[in-house]
């Protein structure tokens, strides 16, 4: 996030969209619903699904799937046609105007209801909402980037907040909602292919010789690494022989599940490191229990970049052990010593070599977590980032045209499905389906579906039903309910047994490597 | 500061802001004065009476959570009348209900009566669950109070224990309304609200239906407000009591809110799970996944030992066969196959500190940038 989750209250128009909030990130939702009914903040909801969150809304724009560049494009058409830009913020702070200009001059309101299936007028009035508030934010989640579009969706919210100045003030910004608690700190921390931790690129040499000389190693790798959607391939073809798999369940969470069972039993090695045995697990060679969050102490950085402490609270089951101690024995054994007494000090390298990181120490966190960046020891943190320049000089704004999504429906399969959490179960289930309260509230798989589809399908709620696409099929339990808008089905992806990912697309987004798991095309039938 | 601004509370005089309410500036001076009803950052609702003080000239007592501090008064929070309105406050909610702890001194033979009718309705045979956690048995006390004063009124309501998370204990509710706030005002979940008229007043979900068939998402922002023993978590009650846990506070483990948490540990387990009030980003609220969602950590089913598979089957190993093992295949395979033939998919799930260790091993150790986690799925 660019701004803090406390800094939503101060919006005088909230944005959300690709979002489930208030099913996936419910304390944040809490924040945008105060700030509804208690600041006369306005809500303008874009989402395909009549999720809780456009009940608070004034205004809910029902886009086609996977079409979110077209209705941005749309709204800058309006706001630039209509004079509403900020000008002074666009002179002094950007570049790429004029391109940009040209770029949304052909997504009139009508041509974007073409593409989108949002009414035009719906359009004008979203625009002229968002940009006539002082402070918008705009809010989104993975329904912006599960899609092969993820990117261009992503640099097209950006382009409309710096196209109303909406950056560096307090109830503006662009603000991606994590899903995992620390997928921020994991893409910190160099848990990428392309950087080290802070960001650091690879490919700088300067960059090689600083981390060699701090870790005393040499013949650090100055080319870029696959991505996990890289690997899976690069495994089946044989190139990629191991993997060692640190807390993740890509055999359930991955796009296209086939495709990756097929590559991972490919490998010649899996280590596989985790709190249960998960369905990766059970693929493995070596199984490594280690500890869970309650079990140790660390650090976690939240979406909005505030690193906060974990402690440890109770003892490990059995013989697992931290997941830093277990790495570090491996290197051990393969003759790199990597010691350190404990969390704290590996804190204290991190703060060396990550400039973002370089103030954080766990006295400093005790009390209340930091956001980053934080260079040194006195510094207070940044809870708003880019206020008065972005790290780059002048923001740039991307000229992006509209691109279809991958897979659309035809006479075999009419329906769209789109996937997603629900607010009782996590991720691939592994932890929520073992608390007994969090399962008795939703103990299996379902399938949303609007009255009328269910009607032209012949299913009635409660019904078992087959649902297939052109990769594989599951069956669930037909929900009839008023979230799901005609023509398109959500399923959830926390049940391994009925895995919904059986059925996503393994097209990728050519720059984040991300899936579309936002949009295909599926059929129905009464379960065998 | 500004000479005009000031109150005079207890003999002390106070600076104030305007708007300022005669509560905020006791509680910023730690001067103490009691609420039950006073949610903190929920609009003032004057329901419980309990925070009347005496102002100088004014014809009654005023609610101090309500009244805002004005130039020149001067306050008094322990005055005789204030203590009697307390007292008569305290006992007056003790009279309605269960309140079957040790403050509900009586003769030997009303309190057999007693105890006998509530174990009846409780199912259980102990005092109140939240004994010794209550504020109203705090205050109770303070005051020195008991139930005596006034006959006994049952409350009509069956208790509601059928979804899996929260217990709603009307014979115990003292209708403060702070669990209504939290719904809709803190959280805005819009679940429940004050239903039926005078003595018949109950908190009702819905058009009084279980909670489980209302608008409730079980984030339990309710129980964590309840002043006494009408909201308690299922898991907890009469299974845990506070000084038998030590609080060790930690973030939580599911979204990226990163919600601030208290893990409450008794003889070496997490039993119950609050949130932290007054500090960011949660102040103090949760959702279902982090206030219940733990029982995966005392799961039977965690790994406790490494396993190094034969023949298709797992088998237990020492750490040492098991470390050593994958420190030989993976450093054959770099032999043979360089290091790009070896990825390392790390986790959103784990610490900064698991994922800086595991991104130093791929760099350093195996020599690759095959890095990634899954979080981007
Ligand atoms: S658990 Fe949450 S949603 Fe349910 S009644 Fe309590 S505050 Fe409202
Ligand atoms: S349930 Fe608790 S918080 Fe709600 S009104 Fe009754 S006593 Fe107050
Ligand atoms: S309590 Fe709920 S909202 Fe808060 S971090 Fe945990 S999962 Fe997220």
């Amino acid at each position: 996030m660019t701004n803090t989750i406390g800094d939503l209250e101060e919006a005088d128009v909230i944005l959300i969209t690709g979002s489930n909030t208030s099913e996936n990130h419910p304390v944040i939702s809490s924040y945008i619903k105060r700030a509804v009914k208690f600041n006369g903040t306005q809500l303008i909801v874009v989402d395909p699904r009549r999720i809780k969150m456009t009940t608070f809304a004034s205004h809910w724009l029902r886009q086609n799937l996977g079409t979110d560049v077209a209705w941005i494009n749309g709204l800058m058409h309006v706001i630039i046609q209509e004079e509403l830009h900020d000008k002074a913020f666009i002179d002094s702070r950007t570049k790429g105007f004029e391109e940009l200009k040209a770029m949304v001059e052909k997504f009139t309101p009508e041509y974007v209801e073409e593409i989108t299936g949002i009414p035009a007028q719906q359009l004008i009035d979203a625009a002229r909402l968002y940009a006539g508030a002082k402070n918008a934010a705009i809010v989104y989640c993975m329904g912006i980037t599960q899609h092969i579009s993820g990117t261009d969706n992503v640099k097209s919210l950006a382009n409309l907040a710096m196209l109303t100045g909406n950056l560096g003030n307090a109830g503006g910004g662009v603000n991606p909602l994590r899903g995992q608690n620390n997928v921020q700190g994991a893409c910190d921390m160099g848990g990428l292919p392309n950087v080290f931790s802070g960001y650091q690129p690879v490919t700088s040499d300067a960059v090689i010789q600083k981390m060699e000389a701090a870790w005393g190693v040499t013949g650090l790798s100055n080319k870029v690494g696959l991505k996990v959607t890289e690997m899976i391939p690069k495994a089946l073809e044989g190139e990629l022989k191991a993997l060692y798999i640190i807390g993740e369940n890509p055999l359930v969470s991955d796009a296209d599940l086939n495709h990756v069972v097929k590559g991972i039993d490919n490998l010649d090695f899996l280590v596989v490191q985790d709190i249960f045995m998960t369905e990766t697990a059970r693929a493995a060679d070596v199984v490594l229990p280690s500890a869970c969050f309650a079990e140790k102490d660390g650090t976690f950085s939240n979406t909005e970049r505030r690193i906060q402490r974990v402690r440890k609270a109770v003892d490990s089951p059995g013989e697992a052990r931290d997941d830093w101690w277990i790495t570090t024995q491996i290197a051990k054994r393969m003759g790199v010593d990597m010691d350190y007494e404990n969390a704290e000090a590996i804190m204290a390298e991190i703060a060396q070599v990550t400039p973002s990181y370089g103030g954080i120490t766990y006295d400093r966190i005790d009390f209340e977590g930091l956001h980053w960046p934080c260079p040194t020891a006195d510094h207070p943190g940044t809870p708003i980032l880019h206020k008065g320049q972005f790290p780059i000089g002048r923001g740039n704004f991307h000229a992006i045209d509209f691109t279809p999504p991958a897979e659309s429906t035809d006479e075999e399969y009419p329906l769209y499905l789109t996937t997603g959490r629900v607010i009782y179960h996590y991720h691939t289930g592994t932890m929520t389906r073992k608390s007994e309260g969090l399962n008795e509230r939703v103990p299996e798989n379902f399938v949303e579906i609007s009255s009328k589809d269910a009607k032209a399908f012949g299913v009635s709620d409660g019904d078992t039903i087959e649902i297939s696409s052109r990769r594989g099929k599951i069956s669930a339990v037909a929900k009839v309910c008023t979230t799901a808008v005609s023509g398109t089905v959500f399923i959830p992806f926390h049940f391994a047994e009925s895995a919904v990912n059986m059925l996503t697309s393994a097209a990728l987004d050519p720059v984040s490597g991300i899936p579309e798991y936002k949009v295909c095309a599926v059929k129905l039938a009464a379960a065998q | 500061m500004d000479a005009q601004n000031t109150i005079v509370i207890n003999g002390n005089e106070l600076p104030f802001t305007p708007g300022e309410t005669i509560l905020q500036v006791a509680q910023r001076n730690s001067i103490p004065i009691p609420t039950l009803c006073h949610l903190k950052n929920a609009t003032p609702t004057g329901q419980c009476r309990i925070c009347v003080v005496e102002v100088k000239g004014a014809r009654s007592l005023v609610a101090s959570c309500a009244a805002p501090a004005a130039k020149g008064m001067v306050v008094l929070t322990e005055s005789p009348k204030v203590i009697e309105a307390r007292r008569l406050v305290l006992q007056l909610m003790l009279s309605s209900g269960n309140h079957n702890c040790a403050v509900r001194v009586s003769d030997d033979q009303e309190w057999s009566r007693f105890q006998l009718d509530v174990n009846q309705y409780d199912q259980s045979n102990e005092l109140c669950p939240v004994w010794g956690d209550c504020e109203l048995q705090h205050l109770a006390y303070q005051y020195q109070v008991s139930a005596e004063r006034f006959p006994r009124t049952d409350v009509p309501y069956p208790m509601e224990d059928i979804n899996p998370f929260i217990v709603r204990d009307f014979s115990r509710c003292i209708k403060c309304g702070r669990c209504v706030q939290a719904c809709n005002d803190v959280q805005v979940n819009n679940a429940i609200s004050f239903g039926y008229r005078g003595t018949d007043t109950k908190i009702i979900a819905a058009e009084d239906k279980p909670l489980k068939n209302s608008e409730c998402v079980f984030c339990g922002e309710c129980v964590q407000a309840c002043p006494v023993g009408a909201l308690v978590e299922k898991n907890a009650r009469y299974r845990v009591r506070p000084w038998e846990t030590k609080q060790v506070r930690t973030t939580c483990s599911y979204c990226g809110v990163g919600c601030q948490l208290n893990l409450h540990v008794k003889e070496g387990k997490v039993v119950k799970v609050t949130g932290v009030e007054d500090v960011a980003p949660n102040y103090g609220s949760l959702c279902v996944k982090g206030r219940f969602g733990f029982d995966f950590i005392n799961s039977e089913e965690r790994l406790t030992t490494p396993l190094i598979k034969e023949d298709g089957e797992f088998r237990k190993a020492s750490w040492e066969e098991a470390l050593s093992l994958t420190a030989e295949k993976l450093g054959a395979i770099k032999q043979t196959d360089g290091p790009d033939a070896i990825g390392v998919l790390t986790s959103a799930r784990v610490s900064n500190e698991d994922n800086y260790v595991a991104n130093k091993f791929a760099r350093a150790v195996l020599k690759t940038n095959n890095i990634d986690h899954c979080a981007r799925l």
